[in-house]
This record gives structure tokens, C-alpha cells and sequence, in this order.
């Protein structure tokens, strides 16, 4: 077993290539034939072998010593020309073993949830196809042994968000966000394809010519004194990657299109835009944390980029109706978390959070797909309300990972949650001031959190469209759907235990597992009472604006009125994102729409005008040539011919063809003859 | 004796009258009376030439049946051109056969 | 058969030309032979490329005949001007003489449908092949000009008489376009006659002699530059592009983008560098400017565009630009880069235009805006045009993003800020062909084209080799890099020091 998974673990990207196959290929035959389900089962066999041969590798690495928990596949060579060198080549170390874990096992259990949420539309091959490439390419991703591998599964996951976002692709609102998506992403690709170049060859002129992992480890200490200009090389390559990681992971500026994506079916949201892909940027920079620890700078940029964000969108949190919306920007926040950890050094606090994060994310999505399918495709909360009664095991879930998402001990979040705060408290990189942010951000989080579950489960029902109450008409999703919800509550109960802070007697299993990988930052030390007191402090925050919400959204509505009223302006440019897509289409797209059009203009006008205008000048020429040629060269020709002509024509009338006219002549002649003869003679 | 010079007037006179047809008549028929003409008058000449310088031979006299049969063929011949041309264009004018010019 | 294998190159050359002579002694009636004759001697060339392909020696590394080039054939033409027929390939060469082979039979496969002149345009196509293969096969000068020519008649006729509605004026331009550059090019090819002594046109014995040129060596350059820059194209000379595929019929666009654009390119390899190496150093940003032009330029007009035609044209005006890029960086991952996006973007492009052709042929117009929504009406067309795009925007693990990729990372190093701006050419690519799937195949199906009939078997069968191949090559490149390492390795030695 240990052998053949040390040999052959990259047949992990084999199942969900060929579940992409056979339902690409022909699912919608099978669909026809053995019904609905069975693409969604095919395509939920092929994840969960993948999720098997996870535990697998798991086991495998669990097993081998902890300084030697890695092994590599090699397949075959990619590129190799010059000094490139890659080839088709995995690596396996405690790292990718966790994000394996995390993806096909939350992937596995989203896949039945599909079956069941996609049981109505009419090309679930296409979408379980969709789903298992997906699957494939973030699996490649995380196993990828060098930079130019991971940026094919970087763009692959991208694909495939695009395809899902616009999976109904009938309604062009669908459509523009996944170009939206696609797009922002390329934005940021650019970076880190720079990031990429930058690299190889800052590596390459210290005579090292690699972009694989293990020797880029190896040798980055000889990035560490190189410069470009006066600013250091390696912090120039840490941001091109961080850009590039900011849009994948939808941090400020590039989080944009997360919002949007939205408009993909629900299982979407929960598998690549909550629980897997958007963590790829995280999971990027875990992977290269030995050249970010080298540049304080750019951490620096990444924990206040990450701390800013998590702020910024818990904010715009607070104004938005759709469910669905409110939890992406729960994402793009709790992502900013994890940035925050990574950019204080503590790598494996954000893939810690990273992975508690999947469960209950995924979790709130895909309760908030089931509260959508029970309420017949209705997103937005306000009209929502008292669905407790009607839903419970949807309810039950959803708090869950509500408080889970809130931090609250002892479920999962709080644990990543506090290790993320504490790292930043005290960690070198960290700061006091980026702390506070984090704690205000947390309470931001429950605020908005709460005043969800509240609209959506207490209350009365809100539904003002119809003069009758249609709450009876709401009913509970089927049990497919129910299980995974209930398994991944479970997960998001226990799965902060794998790593329970030093205080509380436990040790963290999962900072000890990564640690062969991850250089993380050695923490400053603080007396006991310190952690405890701001563990409190967290708490409070949390419970005080978890409260508030409650307070303003259940109790007194009519004080959230007046103080809508009161704090108008602040709140519409909530509501209204901080018209931050307003800015970016006026700023950047509708001026390249502009050069865009100008520049084809210019091209027909300008260039090609230049062209048929030195046509129109050779023509012009041609015409004033031939003239000359008629009139001078052509025309002295001509003359000596219409001399001759007319001649010719007026000497032909004597030609008469009269007989007597001849006789006349000739007698004539005879005679002047004679006359002229008699009188010379 | 009737001298020499008078045959030779007469015969002149009888070539001028038919030049003068040829040249100022329109009609076939009359050009080829004048044609006739101008033939008698040569062979006037023939004739009277031969008697006066050399009366034992007939040459002239030979000729002068020559200039006959000739002129009859003629004729006939031009007799023939004429109706066809009266057929084809109702008269028997020469200026009005152009259709061979141009 | 050692007779072939002794004449393989011109095999490849003359048999398509033997097909055209058979198509046009055989009488009118025998029409419908005319389509398989033509299959028969485009698909015989692709098998001895393929043979080319087993023999051809990946470690032969030079610019002279007996390092370097392969295949090779040569006897005395023209003595009296020491003119030569002279063939051979190295790793430059073969991948466009395998390109070709391959284009041919698909697009005779892509013009089954030709009803008008059949026998004209046949014969055209097979002789506008001999014109090809030529080219890329020759090593004399004077050859090469020679075949250069014999292309261009073809493709006049070709646009001119079986084009579009303004056929006559897109034929005209490109024949003038083109002729302006076939006239730069021979009277540089007069000069370097004249300038070595015995007077050659052989190509390896002006590489030796180079020294000779240095006196005009930058005008030399340049005049080479402006016909092959013409052929390639480059801005500002590209506006023939968009007039002549527009109107051309889809076979030809997909000849005339597949392979003429690779042309120039190949022109600039294969002459100007060995022969004028200094004045190739002293342009070599000038190079990498164009081709930076060339691709953001090219992407934002392709943005604009509202023929799907044109869309198509300029966004081979913005890949050709990566070749450029890749030629003028001076690395080895820049120059196999660059040969290596030639074949790609033939690939791509080829499938593209037979894509646009497919659809062109049932709803008689090519307008962006006039369709939508056509992906729930046709969903296999509509996979493989997104395959398509999406090969065109550089997608990972599709054979563009290989060769682009190279061409950024080796100009990289020496343009650094030059690459930055190319690279944004990645971000737009995305945008208009994203764009152009949005407002082609998504939102609602229009009624009009509720009964649109999909993609059928020939024209899938069509697309197929380059779909493979466009997938082969984006996971596993290696072979078609083995063939071009050594030769582009020393060609990159020779002229970039």
C-alpha cells in the first residue's frame, strides 16, 4: 500500500480527469438513459476516490519520519529549453496532504449536496463535468512541484470558476460575472506570471536555474542580497506573487469579482468560491513562505492588505440583501484573516484557517442553497424570516457554522480564529494596531452574521411580495442534501481540535505537522495571562456586536430605522459597495473600451487611410501619366493618322464610281494632253 | 472621188456625237447607243482606210464585220445587265446603281 | 525507395504541383475527382513529414550544409548565374514544413463544400502548397525567391475570384503588399549576389561570407525587414490582413493566417539573421518594440471588431507579435519560444478560422452582435469554438500558454518593461475572446437561429488533428521542442553572441 501510494499518488488527478471525460464526453447520454442522478453519482464516485487515496497519502506521510514526510512523482518533462527546466512532476509533503484532504473531502461532500441541489436542471453532465475538472485542476494545483505547474492549475481553477459562474449562461447577467471573474483573475495572473520571471531569473543569475519548490527552498537564501535599484528582489518577487494571490483570493484591489460570482449555482459558491479555490492565493503563499519570510516588506504589505480587507468587506457586509452576497463578502473578509496571518509570519495559522474555514463556509453556503431551494430560488433575506420552524436541520447547521464563523469556543473557529489574532499580537511582523483591526473586524463579522441568521430564521416571515403567507409553501430539503450539511457541521464542531493553543494543555497537532514545510515565524513570549485576557477581549467583542445585531434586527427594528436615517450617507455608500464597481468601470474599463474603439478607429482610418491613400496618389499619378501618354506621346501618333484619314476621305470623293464621270476625265485629259503637247510642240 | 479627209470627218463627227452621249446621258440604253456610235465610227475608219491605202487587201473590211459581231454580243450582254437592272431597281438609270460603291 | 528517401524534400515540394497538372489536364466532367486528387496529394506530402519527422537528427546543430541541414538536395539550376536548386531544412524549417503538410489536407477537407471553378481552385490551392513547402525547404536565394512568387499568384486568384464580396479589392492589396516586399527582397538578394565573389545565391555561403555586407548591413536589414515585416504582419503594414481574410474563403484564410504569417517571421530567421547578424543585434529592441505594438495593438483592435472574421485576423496580428517579441530577446527560451508560438498560433488560428467558417456557411454572416445565445442550439460547435478561444487566450495546459510563456520568460530578461506591457496583451486576449463567447454563444438562443444545425462529421473531422494537437503540445511539448532546440540554440549563439 505504502509503496504503491509513494509510486503512483498522482492518480489522485486521475479520477476527476475521468470523471470530466466520461461526463464531458457522454454524461448527457447517460443522463437520458439511466436518468438525472447518475452523472452527479459518477462524478461523486470519482471525488470520493480521490478523497480515499487522500487519506492514503495522508497516512503514508504520517507514517515516515517527520523530517523526510515528502516524496516526489515525476512523469515527464514539460518544458525544457535553455536554462527552463520543468517537468510534469508532483510533490507530496504534510502540505499538500492537507489542502488534498480539505478539497476532495469538502468536495466530496458538496458533490452529493449537488446531486441533490442540481436534481432540476436539465445538464447536470455539464455540471458535474464542470465540477470534476474543477476538482482536477485544484488537485494539480496543490500538488504541483514547480511554479509553472501550480500556474497551470492557478488558471485551470479559473476556467472552471468562469464555466460555473455562467453555468446558466441563458441569463447574461450570469455570463458578465464570470467574465468579470475570469478577467480580474487574468489581472492578477499577470502578476504572478511576472513574479515567475522575476524568479527565474534573479535565481538563475546566482547560477541556479530552477523554479521547482524543494530546490528554490534550497537556494533562496541567494535571492536574499540581491538588488534592483535599492529596493531588494525578493520583495519585488513577493508582491508580483501577492498581486497574483489577491486576485484568486480576492483581497483589495482585485476581491471584486467575488461578490459577483455569486451568480453561479449554489454547490459553486460553496466548493470554489468559499471553501477551495479562493484559498488557492493563501495555499500559494504557504507554498513560497520561504521567500516571503525573506522580504519584511512585502508581509508587511500582505498583513495590512489582509487586515484592511477583512475590515472593508465585514463592512459591506452590513447593507447587502442577498444572502449569498452577504456571505461572499463574508469570504473575501475571512480571507483577509488569513492573509493577515500569512503576513505575519504565522503560515500555518492560515492554512489552519484555511481548512476550518471550508467547513463552516461551505457549510453557510450550502445552507443558504438549501434555504434557497426551500424558498423557491428567493436570495434576498428581507423577505425571509421564521424559516426556523420550517427548516430545522438547515437552522440547526447554519447556527452552527454561524457561531463556528463567529469564533466561539469551542468550535473550529475559534481556535483558527485565535491563533490568527494571537500570531498577530505576537508575532515580530505583527503589530498592536493590526490586532485591533483584527478584533474589530471579528465583531464586525458577528454583527453582520447575526443580523443574517435573525432575518432569515426568527422573526416573522417577511415575505410582502403576496398578500397570503407563503411560509407554508417553504419546506425542508431533501435528505441528500441534508447529510452533507449535518457531516460538515460535525466537521466544523470538531475540527478546531487539531490545533488547540499551548494554554488549554493541548498541543497543535497540525502547526506540527506542516512544520517540515513551513518556516513560520517565531512568536514573541507573553506571560499566560496575556493570551487569556485577550482570548476575553475577542470574546466580548464578538458577544457585544452579536448582541447589537440581535438588539437592532429582532428587538427594535424601529432603532435600526432611525438609525439608518440618522447615519444615511455612510450607510448608501455601504450599501452601495463604496461604489468600488462604479470607480473600476469608470476608471479602468470604460477608458480601455475607449482606446479600444479608438484605436480601431485609428486603425481604419489612420493606417489603412495611409495605405489607400498611397493607392489614391499612385492612382492619381497613374491618371496624370496616361493623360500625358494620350495627349503628347499618343496624340502625335494619332495626328499623322487623322491627317492621313481625312485626307484619305476627302480624296476618295473623287471616286465617284460614275462611268461617265470617268469618260468625262479621261476625254479630258486626252485633250489637255494633246493641247499641252501641240503647244510645246 | 470622194476624198479621204470626208470619211475621216464623218467618222470623226460620229465619235464625238457618241462621247458626247456616253459623257451626257443618264440612261444605260442611250450610253450604249453611244458606245455603238463611237464602234461605227471605228470601223469607218477601217474601212475607208483600207481603200484608200491598200485597195487589194480586206483587212479593213474584216475588221470592220469584227466590230459588227463584236458590237451584237455586246448587246446582248448589256441588254441582259440592263433588265436585270430595271428589275432590281426600277430603272435604268447609271446613277442610280451605287449599291457596288463602299 | 531510395529514391524517396534521397528526395523527400522534394517530394514534399513537387507532388502537389504533379496533382495540379493531373487536375488540370483532366476534363470538366471528372469534377468531382478533383477533391480527391487534391486529398491524395496534400495527405502523400503529410506522410513524408511525417517521415521527415522520424529521421529528421534532433542533435544536428549549424548553418551549414554538412552541420545543420538535413535532407539535403542539391544540384546545379541556372549555372550560368551559379544559380542552384538547393534543398534542405534544419530545426527552424521543419516545424514549418510540418505545419504545412499538415494545414493542406485539412483545408482541402475544410473547402469540400466549393462548388464554383472547381478546377481552378484546386489546382491553385495544390500549387499555392508548392509554393509553401518551398520556401521553408529552400537554401538557395534565388529558389526561395522563386517559390515566394509562386505563392503569391495563387493566393491573388484564390481571394480574387472564390473571395467574399470585396474580393477584388482585398486581392489587389494583398498582391500589391506583398509585391512591395517580394521587390525589397530582390534587390537585397541582387546585392548580396553581386557582393560575394564567386557570385552565389546559395544561403550557406552568404552566411559564411557575411562579412562581406557590413558596409550597408542596416539597410540591408531593414529593406528585408519591410517584406518580410509585411508578410509577418507588423504594424503599420498589416491592414491587408483584416481586407484579405475577410473576404478570402475560409480554406485560404486559414492557409493565409496558418502558414504565409509564419513566412515572414521565418524569413527573418532564416536570412536576415545569419546573413546580416550585426544589424539583427543593433535592431533587436526595435524588434521587440514592434512586437510589443504588435500585441496590444492587435488585442485592442481585435476588442473593437465587430466581424467575427476580423476578430480572428487581428488577434493573429497580436500573437504574431509574441513571435516577435521572442525573436528580438536573444534567448534561447525566447527564440523556441518564438518558432514555437509560429506553429501554435498555425494551429490555433487554422482551427479558429474553419470555426468561424463552420458557422459562417449556415447562418450566412459573420456579425458578433448579430448572433447569441447559439450555445443551447449547438453545444458541440460551442465546445470547440471555446476550446478554441480558450487555446487562444493562453490557457495552461493548452499549447499557446507553452510558447507564449517562453517568449515572456526569455525577453523578460532583456526587456523587462517591454515584457510588462506584452503581458497585458494576456489580460485583453481574455477579455475579447471571453467577450466575443458571450455575445456569440450565451444569453438567450436568438429565434432566428432556433434551427441552426450543429457541427457535422467532416468539419469535426476537420478541426480533430488540431485539437489534439493543441492539447499534445500544451502537456507535453518536449518532441516539437527536441526539434528546434539544437539549430535555434546555435542560431541564437551565432547571431546574439
Amino acid at each position: 500500500m505504502k509503496e504503491f501510494i509513494i509510486h503512483y499518488a498522482h492518480i489522485i488527478l486521475l479520477f476527476p480527469l475521468l470523471g470530466f471525460i466520461i461526463n464531458g464526453l457522454v454524461g448527457k447520454f447517460l443522463q437520458d438513459a439511466f436518468g438525472k442522478s447518475i452523472c452527479g453519482i459518477i462524478a461523486s464516485l470519482m471525488v470520493c476516490a480521490s478523497f480515499a487515496l487522500s487519506l492514503g497519502i495522508f497516512c503514508t506521510l504520517s507514517e515516515l519520519d517527520p523530517r523526510s514526510r515528502l516524496f516526489t512523482i515525476t512523469l515527464f518533462d514539460w518544458i525544457n529549453v535553455g536554462n527552463l527546466h520543468t517537468s510534469i512532476s508532483f510533490l507530496f509533503d504534510p502540505l499538500t496532504s492537507v489542502m488534498l484532504l480539505i478539497i476532495s473531502g469538502v468536495g466530496f461532500l458538496i458533490h452529493i449536496y449537488a446531486i441533490g441541489y442540481m436534481h432540476h436542471d436539465s445538464s447536470t453532465w455539464r455540471f458535474f463535468a464542470f465540477f470534476n475538472l474543477f476538482i482536477f485542476m485544484m488537485l494539480e494545483l496543490v500538488i504541483a512541484d514547480n511554479v509553472f505547474l501550480m500556474f497551470l492549475g492557478w488558471e485551470g481553477v479559473g476556467l472552471c470558476s468562469y464555466l460555473l459562474i455562467g453555468f446558466w449562461y441563458k441569463d447574461k447577467a450570469n455570463v458578465i460575472a464570470g467574465n468579470k471573474a475570469f478577467i480580474v483573475n487574468r489581472i492578477g495572473d499577470l502578476g504572478f506570471i511576472i513574479g515567475v520571471f522575476l524568479l527565474f531569473w534573479a535565481i538563475g543569475s546566482q547560477g541556479i536555474w530552477t523554479l521547482n519548490f524543494a530546490e528554490l527552498k534550497e537556494y533562496s537564501y541567494l535571492l536574499e542580497n540581491l538588488y534592483l535599484g535599492n529596493i531588494n528582489v525578493v520583495t519585488i518577487i513577493c508582491l508580483c506573487f501577492f498581486f497574483g494571490a489577491c486576485g484568486k483570493s480576492a483581497q483589495i484591489p482585485l476581491y471584486v469579482w467575488l461578490p459577483d460570482a455569486m451568480a453561479g449555482p449554489t454547490p459553486v459558491s460553496a466548493l470554489i468560491h468559499a471553501a477551495t479555490m479562493v484559498t488557492a492565493g493563501i495555499y500559494m503563499v504557504t507554498r513560497l513562505s520561504f521567500l516571503f519570510i525573506l522580504s519584511p516588506v512585502a508581509l508587511g504589505v500582505i498583513a495590512i492588505t489582509g487586515a484592511v480587507t477583512a475590515v472593508f468587506a465585514a463592512t459591506i457586509g452590513f447593507a447587502q440583501n442577498d444572502i449569498k452576497k452577504i456571505l461572499a463578502y463574508s469570504t473575501v473578509s475571512q480571507l483577509g484573516y488569513m492573509f493577515l496571518a500569512l503576513g505575519v509570519g504565522a503560515f500555518s495559522a492560515g492554512i489552519f484557517h484555511v481548512m476550518t474555514h471550508a467547513f463552516f463556509k461551505a457549510l453557510l453556503f450550502m445552507g443558504a442553497g438549501s434555504i434557497i431551494l426551500g424558498m423557491h430560488h428567493e436570495q434576498d433575506i428581507t423577505k425571509m424570516g421564521g424559516l426556523r420552524k420550517k427548516m430545522r436541520w438547515t437552522y440547526y447547521t447554519f447556527l452552527v457554522a454561524t457561531i463556528a464563523l463567529l469564533g466561539i469556543f469551542p468550535l473550529s473557529g475559534f481556535f483558527s480564529k485565535d491563533q490568527i489574532l494571537w500570531s498577530v499580537f505576537s508575532s515580530p511582523y505583527g503589530s498592536k494596531s493590526l490586532w485591533l483591526l483584527g478584533v474589530f473586524g471579528a465583531g464586525l463579522t458577528s454583527f453582520y452574521m447575526i443580523r443574517l441568521v435573525t432575518l432569515t430564521f426568527f422573526g416573522r416571515h417577511h415575505h410582502t411580495d403576496k398578500a397570503h403567507d407563503t411560509l407554508h409553501e417553504v419546506h425542508e430539503s431533501p435528505k441528500v442534501i441534508i447529510i452533507p450539511l449535518v457531516i460538515l457541521a460535525m466537521l466544523s464542531v470538531i475540527g478546531g481540535f487539531v490545533g488547540v493553543p499551548h494554554i488549554f494543555g493541548g498541543s497543535n497537532i497540525l502547526q506540527v505537522y506542516l512544520s517540515p514545510v513551513i518556516a513560520d515565524a517565531e512568536l514573541n513570549h507573553y506571560p499566560m495571562i496575556t493570551e487569556v485576557g485577550l482570548m476575553l477581549v475577542v470574546f466580548m467583542c464578538v458577544l457585544g456586536f452579536a448582541y447589537g445585531a440581535y438588539y437592532l434586527y429582532s428587538r427594535k427594528p424601529s432603532r435600526r430605522a432611525k438609525l439608518i436615517e440618522r447615519f444615511s450617507f455612510p450607510y448608501k455608500v455601504i450599501s452601495r459597495k463604496y461604489f468600488v464597481d462604479e470607480i473600476y468601470q469608470h476608471l479602468f474599463v470604460n477608458n480601455i473600451m475607449r482606446t479600444m474603439r479608438f484605436m480601431a478607429r485609428f486603425d481604419m482610418v489612420v493606417v489603412d487611410g495611409l495605405v489607400n491613400f498611397a493607392a489614391f496618389l499612385t492612382r492619381i499619378g497613374a491618371y496624370g501619366n496616361s493623360w500625358i501618354d494620350k495627349v503628347f506621346v499618343d496624340g502625335l501618333v494619332n495626328g499623322i493618322a487623322t491627317v492621313i484619314g481625312s485626307l484619305g476621305s476627302r480624296l476618295r470623293k473623287i471616286q465617284t464610281g460614275y462611268i461617265q464621270d470617268y469618260v468625262y476625265v479621261l476625254f479630258a485629259s486626252i485633250i489637255f494632253i494633246l493641247l499641252f503637247r501641240f503647244m510645246i510642240a | 472621188m470622194i476624198k479621204l479627209e470626208t470619211f475621216l470627218i464623218v467618222s470623226a463627227i460620229l465619235f464625238s456625237l457618241g462621247i458626247y452621249i456616253i459623257i451626257a446621258r443618264k440612261n444605260v440604253i442611250a450610253i450604249l447607243m453611244g458606245v455603238e456610235l463611237i464602234l461605227n465610227a471605228a470601223s469607218l475608219n477601217f474601212v475607208a482606210f483600207n481603200k484608200y491605202s491598200v485597195p487589194t487587201s480586206f483587212s479593213g473590211q474584216m475588221f470592220s464585220v469584227f466590230i459588227i459581231v463584236l458590237a451584237a454580243c455586246e448587246a446582248v450582254v448589256a441588254f441582259a445587265i440592263v433588265m436585270s437592272m430595271y428589275k432590281n431597281f426600277k430603272d435604268i438609270n447609271a446613277d442610280s446603281a451605287t449599291t457596288m460603291k463602299e | 525507395m531510395e529514391l524517396i528517401n534521397e528526395h523527400l524534400l522534394s517530394l514534399m515540394v513537387f507532388l502537389p504541383l504533379i496533382g495540379a497538372m493531373l487536375i488540370v489536364l483532366l476534363p470538366k466532367s471528372s469534377e468531382q475527382s478533383f477533391k480527391w486528387i487534391a486529398c491524395i496529394t496534400t495527405l502523400l506530402p503529410l506522410i513524408l513529414a511525417y517521415k521527415i519527422f522520424v529521421l529528421f537528427n534532433r542533435d544536428v546543430a549549424g548553418l551549414s550544409i554538412n552541420q545543420g541541414f538535413q535532407f539535403v538536395e542539391k544540384f546545379s539550376w541556372i549555372p550560368a548565374f551559379n544559380i542552384e536548386y538547393f534543398l534542405g531544412i534544419d530545426g527552424l524549417s521543419i516545424l514549418m514544413l510540418l505545419l504545412t503538410a499538415l494545414l493542406c489536407p485539412l483545408c482541402i477537407l475544410a473547402s469540400w463544400n466549393i462548388n464554383k471553378g472547381l478546377k481552378g481552385y484546386f489546382s491553385l490551392f495544390l500549387l499555392l502548397e508548392t509554393g509553401m513547402m518551398g520556401v521553408f525547404c529552400s537554401l538557395d536565394f534565388f529558389l526561395f525567391y522563386v517559390f515566394w512568387e509562386v505563392m503569391l499568384l495563387p493566393m491573388y486568384f484564390l481571394i480574387g475570384v472564390w473571395g467574399g464580396p470585396r474580393r477584388e479589392y482585398a486581392a489587389i492589396k494583398f498582391f500589391l503588399y506583398t509585391l512591395v516586399g517580394s521587390v525589397l527582397m530582390l534587390l537585397v538578394m541582387l546585392y548580396f549576389y553581386f557582393m560575394t565573389e564567386p557570385h552565389t545565391f546559395d544561403i550557406t555561403r552568404l552566411i559564411a561570407e557575411h562579412k562581406n555586407f557590413l558596409g550597408f548591413g542596416h539597410i540591408l536589414w531593414f529593406a528585408l525587414y519591410i517584406g518580410f515585416a509585411i508578410k509577418i504582419p507588423v504594424f503599420p503594414f498589416h491592414t491587408w490582413l483584416p481586407d484579405a481574410h475577410v473576404e478570402a474563403p475560409t480554406a485560404i484564410s486559414v492557409i493565409l493566417a496558418g502558414v504565409l504569417l509564419k513566412m515572414g517571421a521565418y524569413g527573418i530567421l532564416r536570412i536576415s539573421y545569419p546573413i546580416l547578424p550585426e544589424a539583427t543585434l543593433y535592431f533587436s529592441t526595435f524588434l521587440a518594440i514592434m512586437g510589443v505594438i504588435n500585441i496590444v495593438y492587435g488585442a485592442l483592435c481585435a476588442m473593437a471588431q465587430k466581424d467575427l472574421k476580423k476578430l480572428v485576423a487581428y488577434s493573429s496580428i497580436s500573437h504574431m507579435g509574441y513571435v516577435l517579441l521572442g525573436m528580438a530577446s536573444f534567448t534561447e527560451e525566447g527564440i523556441n519560444g518564438a518558432v514555437l508560438q509560429m506553429f501554435n498560433h498555425g494551429t490555433i488560428t487554422a482551427m479558429l478560422f474553419i470555426l468561424v467558417g463552420v458557422v459562417y456557411d449556415r447562418a450566412h454572416h459573420r456579425e458578433i452582435d448579430g448572433f447569441g445565445g447559439l450555445a443551447s442550439r449547438v453545444p458541440v460547435y460551442t465546445g470547440i469554438t471555446a476550446f478554441a478561444f480558450f487555446a487562444g487566450l493562453g490557457l495552461p495546459g493548452l499549447s499557446s500558454f507553452v510558447s507564449e510563456v517562453l517568449v515572456l520568460l526569455g525577453a523578460f530578461q532583456k526587456f523587462t518593461l517591454y515584457t510588462i506591457i506584452a503581458g497585458t496583451g494576456i489580460i485583453l486576449g481574455a477579455a475579447y475572446f471571453l467577450w466575443t463567447i458571450q455575445r456569440v454563444f450565451l444569453g438567450k438562443l436568438d429565434a432566428k437561429y432556433a434551427e441552426l444545425p450543429d457541427i457535422n462529421i467532416r468539419e469535426i473531422l476537420s478541426l480533430a488533428p488540431l485539437v489534439v494537437i493543441v492539447v499534445v503540445l500544451g502537456v507535453y511539448p518536449q518532441p516539437v521542442l527536441d526539434l528546434m532546440k539544437a539549430s535555434l540554440g546555435y542560431l541564437n549563439s551565432v547571431v546574439g553572441g
